[in-house]
């Protein structure tokens, strides 16, 4: 059914259909619209699970840990400073082959402290062993985590899945989504079965101490599964779309870029400002086209290079950055193209909320025009920097 | 799936920590025990058994010699005695 | 059943773990898990009691037990427990999380603190051996004043441990939980009888129980349980319950004994053995322990 609704009420609903046994969150900005819903949803009956309102973030991923550990379907969110404080847990969460499934409301680190949008927060944990998609809109958001649930429970998969949405552009935006109805979430999505768990009956032990002789193989057993997830969640996406009849999870999404010279790789939502930018150009007859990376781990190498394969120029754009390097989307694109065409250039913009506008898209174009760059910042103040900064 | 990150119940039995003893290990006279139980109470490798009066020894494959089962014994009916003997 | 004892046919945490000689607190935890029985999940916390219980792909526990991280053994607990209410089984199954002084006093507290006041029915042991072990014995918030640890050495300048231990059983208590205790493994029978009672209580519970570190302390491996003792006959270590907030019995002491008794097979205070102030100090700690809880008082 379509509806008009905030990101965060929507994703809030599909996770309520989800039917987690045990969620646990704690409030940071702008995650806060989903947990508050949920909570709405427990208080009044509407869904019958156990809402923990813990201390801190490294709680929340703790408590839905050892949930997920007695065998129980469990949900948590977070952003930014909450995903970072988490991250120890996060890890822990991955190598205990655990289907933890999370909404990350993508927002700036601190300092200087930052409650607006970027995805600093989520890429700097692409090494948690954690499958991260990102949504482009509410519609993906929605999808992802009905989805999310299926690929971290298949038992040959056993990962948490880190569904990002950009914060505020899409937690709080409204838009119009077809909701899922629960009958086709039943339909597609069944009830968690763990393949291990804590069991009176059958009293193992998790969590051991993994020496020299046993530590390489767990964590080789981990990127196996990623190489693994590749086949499994585009499987996953045909069949979300055989159950609701609308296109599901793809590694990569490719926007007008069959006859592209020129390609534009991005993650999110400013996707959806890229796609304005293209239809702007395809009308001047330019052949632009887009490549909206869906998963980032596992990091879809070969879609990557296949979809860009024919292009001239790649303008990888990322909304965050590993400093002291490049932004971390370029580099992982850059390396499948050394010393082959086509050429990559790698801008950062829309740090801290800063928005991302079709001017800014067209500066990057421009840019590319005359020059090819590694790390191009976007939309820069060359007075602030000169007066405040020293730069 | 993952085996090694799963413990199967009581598996540590498969490691001797008998091994470990230098110095010193228990022998259980069996003269004048009264059965209290105490030795095996405060065994910290949970390796003496017996239920009898004179009837209590310990599993050396596993024993560290530490000692606390004759220092508990209240009848001095344990003794600690070199390795080598 | 004599003496109040309780003897257990078979151990839900059994041989071969690699614990050192004469380890304390690989014996509470023996007889913590014992007189759990099997139903019952366990929490731990990273350190000595996990490492040598669990190096993969043994482990000597033979119930369902879980380590996660150092400092959120209170809050996996709470996941499991919350788990267990959801799966319908909270009636059937104990949760007991579990760790060290440090896990518990100083980088678990936090976690601790929230699985206390959220009211979940888990029992939480502290097995305090007095400082960091499992990482070669530096200080934490439970180390003794004056003790010797690596962080906290005794030199020309300082005495050892600067600080007096975290009141941790009040810190607990003041959460106005059904009920928090402290034991020693120098007490057998008052262990059991502390972990009995506080897992037929529903609600969150709090026992901290002293056991001495061989190899920390520096004793020698037969005097664990004399040590243990010792600590509670001169008052360093008062066993006591507290009740809903409320102190409700304490293990008398009617004869203390000197400090200075209980230090001496340990290396840890053979510096204090040649510096009296230093040594007197630490008495005054077991004084005032002896005055708070009323420890030498004749019981009525």
């Amino acid at each position: 059914m379509r509806q008009f609704i905030e990101g965060s009420f929507a994703v809030a609903e599909t996770v309520k259909l989800c039917k987690p046994g045990v969620i646990s969150a704690y409030p940071i900005t702008p995650q806060t619209h989903i947990v508050e819903r949920l909570a709405d949803f427990v208080a009044n009956g509407e869904l019958k699970c156990q809402f923990v309102n813990v201390e801190s973030e490294h709680s929340a991923a703790s408590v839905v840990l050892g949930s997920s550990a007695t065998g129980v379907r469990v949900f948590t969110a977070t952003s930014s400073q909450g995903l970072i404080y988490m991250s120890e847990v996060l890890f822990n969460i991955a190598g205990m082959r655990l289907p933890v499934v999370m909404v990350n409301a993508n927002r700036a680190l601190s300092a200087p402290i930052n409650i607006w949008n970027d995805q600093q927060d989520a890429v700097s944990l692409r090494d948690s062993g954690w499958v991260q998609i990102y949504a482009e809109n509410n519609q993906d958001a929605v999808d992802y985590v009905l989805q999310a649930y299926k690929i971290a429970e298949n038992h040959k998969i056993m990962l948490p899945v880190m569904v990002n949405m950009d914060g505020f552009i899409l937690t709080h935006g409204m838009e119009t989504v077809d909701m899922p109805s629960g009958d086709l979430v039943d339909k597609f999505l069944p009830s968690y079965n763990a393949p291990y768990k804590l069991d009176v009956e059958n009293p193992m032990s998790f969590g051991l101490l993994g020496d020299p002789s046993i530590y390489t193989e767990a964590r080789y057993a981990i990127q196996k599964t990623f190489d693994d997830l590749l086949q499994v969640i585009p499987n996953v996406g045909k069949d979300f779309e055989s159950v609701f009849g609308r296109k599901g999870l793809s590694l990569v999404e490719s926007y007008c870029l069959d006859d592209a010279k020129i390609a534009i790789v991005a993650m999110g939502s400013v996707c959806g400002t890229i796609k304005d930018y293209i239809d702007q150009e395809r009308a001047k007859g330019k052949q632009i086209g887009l490549l909206k990376v869906v998963s980032f781990r596992p990091f879809p190498k070969e879609a990557i290079a296949k979809a860009l394969q024919n292009v001239g120029k790649v303008l990888v754009l990322d909304k965050s950055i590993s400093l002291g390097s490049e932004g971390p989307l370029y580099t992982e694109v850059k390396s499948l193209f050394a010393n082959k065409k086509p050429k990559v250039s790698g801008f950062v913009a829309g740090l801290g909320g800063r928005d991302i506008t079709l001017q800014t898209i067209k500066e990057m174009v421009d840019i590319s025009k005359k020059t090819q760059e590694r790390c191009q910042f976007l939309s820069l103040k060359p007075e602030l920097l000169k007066e405040e900064f020293y730069v | 799936m993952f085996g090694p990150l799963l413990g199967k119940p009581a598996s540590s039995k498969n490691n001797k920590t008998g091994s470990w003893r230098s110095f010193h290990k228990p022998k259980f006279l069996q003269k004048n025990c009264i059965a209290c139980k105490l030795c095996k109470l405060v065994c910290p490798e949970s390796c003496i058994e017996g239920e009898e009066k004179n009837s209590y020894h310990t599993d050396y494959l596993y024993c560290k010699g530490c000692g606390l089962c004759a220092y508990i014994c209240p009848k001095k009916d344990i003794e600690m005695i070199k390795e080598q003997e | 059943m004599s003496n109040g004892i309780n003897h257990f046919e078979e151990h839900q945490f059994v041989s071969g773990h690699t614990a050192c000689a004469g380890c304390g607190q690989s014996l509470a935890a023996r007889i913590v898990a014992d007189v759990a029985g099997k139903n019952v999940m366990i929490a731990n916390s990273t350190g000595c009691l996990e490492v040598f219980s669990t190096k993969a792909p043994e482990t000597s526990w033979r119930v369902p037990w879980i380590h996660s991280l150092f400092e959120n053994s209170a809050a996996v607990a709470s996941g499991v427990e919350a788990a267990l209410r959801y799966l319908g089984k909270i009636d059937t199954v104990r949760v007991i999380a579990q760790g060290g002084d440090g896990g518990t006093a100083d980088i678990g507290l936090q976690a601790l603190s929230g699985m206390l006041e959220r009211g979940h029915d888990i029992l939480y042991v502290c097995y305090d051996n007095e400082a960091y072990m499992n990482t070669g014995i530096q200080r934490s918030g439970l180390t003794p004043l004056n003790a010797n640890t690596t962080t906290s050495p005794s030199g020309t300048v300082w005495k050892g441990n600067w600080r007096k231990k975290k009141p941790l059983v009040e810190i607990c208590a003041a959460h106005f939980i059904p009920y928090a205790a402290t034991a020693s493994v120098g007490y057998i029978p008052d262990l059991q009888r502390k972990v009995k009672k506080a897992l037929e209580i529903r609600g969150p519970k709090y026992i901290q129980i002293h056991v001495p570190c061989p190899l920390g302390w520096g004793h020698d491996s037969s005097l664990t349980l004399e040590v243990a003792k010792s600590a509670v006959l001169c008052g360093l270590y008062p066993l006591v319950e507290y009740e809903n907030g409320k102190l409700t019995n304490t293990f008398k002491v009617p004869a203390p004994k000197p400090v200075a008794e209980y230090i001496k097979p340990q290396n840890r205070f053979k510096h204090l053995l040649k510096d009296q102030t230093a040594l007197q100090d630490l008495q005054e700690v077991a004084n005032k322990n002896l005055e708070y809880y009323g420890l030498n008082k004749k019981t009525e």
